[in-house]
């Protein structure tokens, strides 16, 4: 019976050789790609600052206090996802469907100050054909607001999950995993938000 | 700090749920949360103020803290396999390597600028 268990719980959990879990080597690995895959867009821009021969420039345009504003929401979000895998984790379905709505909510301000920001850049005269500062602007912050729309419906399918009562302790993975993929979409925004925004 | 992440940590000899073992409580979450908080703050602040030479150094300094913050206790890095570690770092140091070389080529080296 003990067995039986065990041999159930081994093949729900993939364990390598190196007796850690498949699925979460495997989003590590992801995750380690999709640092070179950040790093080429931040690059570009990089290359490119200060290279545009036409307006509007960064300083004209960045709008500080909003992106202030996204950054503090995103990293708040972070906080509510490490704050609902707790939630499911001890098995507290109730306060893991509230952290999940909170990374939900907070992911979506985020992505509509984005929008509201790309808005802005555009009746300003910025646009992805404008210059360099545009194409490698929109760019990076695109890729970026792309990544933080899927995780946004990640969240969304891990809250049905749990308002139907199919996220117990035991898959914890899945929201661990989901964790991985909010907090590093986290990560690239710190780094963006210091490179493009404060560092001009 | 320490307190409760060795509290949690050690879970799982002290009887609590074996999910738990390797992560931080609740209280020390908040507290990382508001450590970014204050990091961004100052982040903002050093922005307005506008520090000449040092600002560039000092943002970097406190984006890697809060990087490193995120990182470690968030993504659990500092209470997982250190397998982990390695695969997330072999990806980041990397392309640090990539974004450092390429901004020194096209920005320092004359023959690019």
């Amino acid at each position: 019976m003990a067995e039986a268990t065990a041999a159930a719980h081994a093949d729900e959990h993939h364990y390598t050789s190196t007796g850690l879990d498949s699925w979460k080597v495997g989003f590590w690995t992801f995750i380690g790609s999709e640092c070179l895959f950040f790093a080429s867009l931040i690059s570009t821009y990089m290359v490119y600052k200060g290279s545009s021969v036409q307006g509007p420039y960064p300083p004209e345009i960045l709008n500080i206090p909003l992106t202030t504003f996204s950054t503090f929401v995103l990293l708040m979000s972070s906080l509510a996802m490490v704050l609902a895998l707790d939630g499911v984790q001890r098995g507290d379905r109730k306060l893991s469907m509230i952290w999940l709505a909170g990374v939900i909510v907070l992911g979506s301000i985020f992505l509509g100050c984005q929008v509201y920001e790309f808005n802005e850049f555009v009746h300003h005269g910025l646009t992805i054909q404008q210059n360099l500062f545009g194409s490698s602007f929109f760019v990076l912050t695109g890729f970026h607001g792309a990544h933080v729309t899927v995780g946004v419906i990640w969240m969304t399918t891990l809250f049905i999950l749990a308002a139907r009562g199919k996220l117990a302790p035991s898959d914890a993975l899945k929201v661990e995993i989901a964790g991985l993929y909010w907090h590093f979409v986290d990560i690239v925004w710190i780094a963006i938000f210091v490179l493009v925004y404060l560092i001009q | 700090m320490s307190a409760d992440v060795t509290q949690s940590t050690h879970g799982h000899e002290h009887g609590e749920a074996e999910e738990h073992e390797g992560h931080a409580s609740v209280k020390f979450y908040w507290m990382i949360g508001g450590i970014l908080a204050i990091l961004t703050a100052m982040e903002v602040a050093a922005f307005y103020m506008d520090l000449g030479a040092v600002e560039a150094p000092f943002l970097l300094t406190l984006s890697a803290a809060k990087f490193a913050l995120v990182v470690m206790f968030f993504m659990h890095l500092k209470f997982d396999s250190k397998i982990f570690t390695g695969v997330f770092m072999a990806g980041l140091v990397l392309a640090a390597f990539m974004v450092t070389a390429l901004v020194v080529l096209y920005h320092v080296v004359p023959a690019y600028r």
